[in-house]
């Protein structure tokens, strides 16, 4: 590739000609049957086919010129690149980052703090009903999920291919007791989180023994189980038909956010009626979960609990010999990822005031876990972001109408929210294996703190 | 020196499934010696050590830790009467660094000597001193096994078991661990059993030595006398003199 560059550009244009178009020919072959071809029911119910021609057209338009650029002009510019930072000397990791970089963290709190008056300003009430909601907890709600299953997949390294259970079993543990017994979300909040960390360890002493593969076989099953009783156990949990008029969570117990009660919020504060209001205050809410996700993550990495779930990730023999209890080690591990999968979930139940088995799909735990891996496991501020890409893509993706200019009136964008994730995932696995950030950050020091950059170890060993 | 036992293993019998690897093994080890076992690949040496370890355990005869009958106990439990191990592959954790290996190692109750243990450990290996900061996972060969030496010594151990040390690495290296171990004998009275294919370095270093061939200790006596012995020399030595 070097030898290329430096002997001039015809080279390098020419190969990116001849990939251009065979990425063109793949495409065409591909997307023939599947894009070019599409199958309706008419008027009589019968099957027929009628083409697409041009929405296949675009298709091959853009693998084919994304594949020309990609190999005549990111590659050569990206391998420059390295090369000019090889030759300069200088390492990445001792590199003088910008004060943006260095202060993210407090950055983006600070903006998350602010980020609901900020809509307020910006879009008005109404307006601000989208931005708070849609991105703002809807991200959030992912973002707390994802660390949780982070201590699962990310620290102790059982892959949970069945996580969202334990998100269902949140939810409906403050449905059904909230509506049978009326008690409040302030209650039942912990009580959830304890019930769904009761069910990770009914989870985890059967599985004891298994890893990889087998792990995540078992527990896909037995997030199927939990859905399947959800939607089978009619009596309790109105099957598929859901619970609703979950109550709202009040202001501690001080205001209430139901526009008739006498203690109504907007009353009490002279404000006019909207549900802005209660949607701001559930953003809080679950702004103040995660910080307490991370926080927990944090503080028993340090612990002689977290780093035995580390160590058990790295070699589970290794860490019987050296006295450490794989037993107790696993099961706290599912419990305490699934007690932030139950806290997330009364959230879930409160915030929507409807629950049904149909949240609580597979998919779902896909979803989740994709958001680990790309985020790099075990990291906060990756599973952060992935979230934020991942889930506000979806969200974005809704706004995209001008789409339709360019693929005709039928293309609906957001059903291409697994193509995004799909693309997502790959695009980052190939540029960076370990997700957006690779690096495990050590928690010990004997003297100064060192970025240990992840490129020092093997592929496959981080 | 009146021989206090440490370890006994006796008429111990160890198990795969139908396949039997150790039939019937007695091996003693007293306190303050360095003891080595040795023997061909599949003769059933670390399946000892892995015994002694309660993994797999024993499916007849006693393993008696200090007096106590550990045969039955799982193997952290084992792990916490102070037998440390450094295991066949070192399997040091790879995304760890040295000084967090170190700490894994420490266990619970010994953090108070903490500081004191990781200065011992980085005056005995140097090297990783100056690879503290690194992940486990990137140092050499040797330096891992030094690690990993290092790691089971955090345990501040009244037996230390070493399942081929110098497994894989270059004569110097090896030469270095195996001083490294003397002196932790001579100078805290450190209690070794060692398991090594590399005969002639380990019965050098030994006060004593068993033979092991098809799950059975075909021999026993003084490092010296075993190095003296034709049939040790002619199935072990000859050839594999370093």
């Amino acid at each position: 590739m070097a030898a290329s560059t430096e002997t001039g550009h015809p080279n390098v244009l020419g190969k990116a000609v001849r990939e251009g178009v065979f990425a063109g020919v793949v495409a065409f072959l591909m997307f023939l049957l599947f894009v070019g071809i599409e199958t309706y029911q008419d008027i009589n119910n019968a099957l027929v086919w009628r083409t697409r021609w041009g929405l296949l057209a675009i298709f091959v338009l853009v693998a084919a010129v994304s594949r020309f650029l990609s190999v005549g002009f990111i590659k050569p510019h990206i391998d420059r690149r390295k090369l000019a930072k090889a030759k300069s000397g200088v390492l990445e990791i001792s590199e003088q980052k910008s004060f943006f970089h260095r202060h993210f963290l407090k950055i983006a709190l600070v903006f998350l703090l602010v980020y609901p008056f900020l809509s307020l300003l910006i879009v008005g009430k109404q307006g601000s009903l989208k931005y708070v909601d849609n991105f703002g907890i809807q991200i959030l709600i992912y973002v707390m999920l994802a660390w949780g299953l982070n201590i699962v997949v990310g620290l102790a390294g059982l892959l949970d291919l069945g996580y969202v259970a334990f998100y269902a079993v949140g939810a409906y543990s403050y449905a059904l007791l909230s509506s049978y017994f009326g008690f409040s979300f302030w209650l039942l909040l912990p009580m959830s989180g304890i019930l769904a960390a009761l069910w990770g360890i009914i989870l985890g002493f059967p599985v004891l023994r298994l890893r990889g593969d087998y792990l995540a076989i078992v527990t896909l099953a037995f997030g199927e189980i939990i859905r399947l009783v959800l939607i089978n156990w009619t009596d309790v949990t109105k099957g598929t038909f859901g619970i609703s008029g979950i109550a709202k969570a009040s202001f501690f117990g001080i205001w209430s956010f139901d526009t008739g009660s006498a203690n109504s919020f907007v009353k009490a504060w002279g404000l006019s009626a909207s549900s802005v209001y209660y949607k701001i205050f559930l953003f809080y809410v679950i702004l103040a979960l995660c910080m307490l996700t991370a926080y927990v993550t944090i503080r028993l990495r340090r612990m002689p609990i977290g780093r035995a779930w580390e160590a058990l990730r790295e070699d589970e023999i290794a860490c019987r010999s050296l006295g450490i209890n794989t037993v107790t080690t696993k099961l706290t591990a599912f419990a305490t990822g699934a007690m932030f999968g139950g806290f997330a979930g009364s959230f879930f139940a409160t915030r929507q005031g409807f629950v049904s088995p149909e949240s609580f799909v597979f998919l779902e735990s896909a979803v989740i876990l994709a958001i680990v891996v790309l985020g790099g496991m075990g990291s906060l501020t990756g599973i952060a972001i992935a979230a934020v890409v991942m889930v506000g893509g979806t969200e974005v993706l809704r706004e995209m109408s001008f789409l339709k200019v360019v693929f005709g009136p039928d293309f609906t964008p957001e059903l291409y929210r697994m193509l995004l994730f799909g693309l997502a995932m790959i695009i980052v696995m190939l540029f960076k294996p370990r997700g957006f950030v690779g690096s495990r950050e050590p928690t010990a020091f004997l003297k100064e703190r060192r970025a240990v950059s992840g490129s020092f170890t093997k592929e496959g060993h981080g | 020196m009146a021989a206090e036992s440490l370890l006994k293993v006796q008429a111990v019998e160890t198990y795969y499934g139908n396949i039997r690897a150790l039939a019937g093994v007695d091996v003693e080890v007293n306190k303050g010696e360095i003891v080595s076992l040795i023997g061909a690949n599949g003769a059933g040496k670390s399946t000892l050590m892995m015994t002694i370890c309660g993994s797999p355990q024993a499916r007849s005869g006693q393993v008696i830790f200090d007096g106590e009958d550990i045969t039955r106990l799982p193997t952290h439990l084992i792990a916490r009467r102070r037998i440390a191990q450094s295991p066949e592959g070192r399997r040091i954790f790879p995304r760890m660094t040295v000084y967090e290996n170190l700490q894994m190692g420490a266990g619970l109750d010994n953090l108070k000597y903490f500081n004191e243990d990781v200065e011992k450990i980085f005056t005995l290996f140097p090297r990783l001193k100056e690879r503290q900061t690194q992940r486990g996972g990137t140092l050499s060969g040797g330096e891992q096994q030094m690690l990993s030496i290092g790691r089971a010594l955090m345990a501040r151990p009244k037996l230390l078991l070493l399942d081929e040390p110098s497994l894989g690495l270059a004569p110097l290296i090896v030469k270095g661990i195996f001083e490294a171990i003397k002196k932790l004998n001579q100078e805290e009275g450190l209690t070794v059993f060692l398991v090594e294919q590399n005969a002639f370095a380990a019965l050098k270093l030994s006060d004593r030595a068993y033979v092991m061939v098809n799950g059975k200790v075909t021999m026993s006596g003084s490092g010296k006398e075993l190095l003296a012995n034709p049939e040790v020399r002619a199935a072990y030595l000859e050839g594999g003199r370093h």
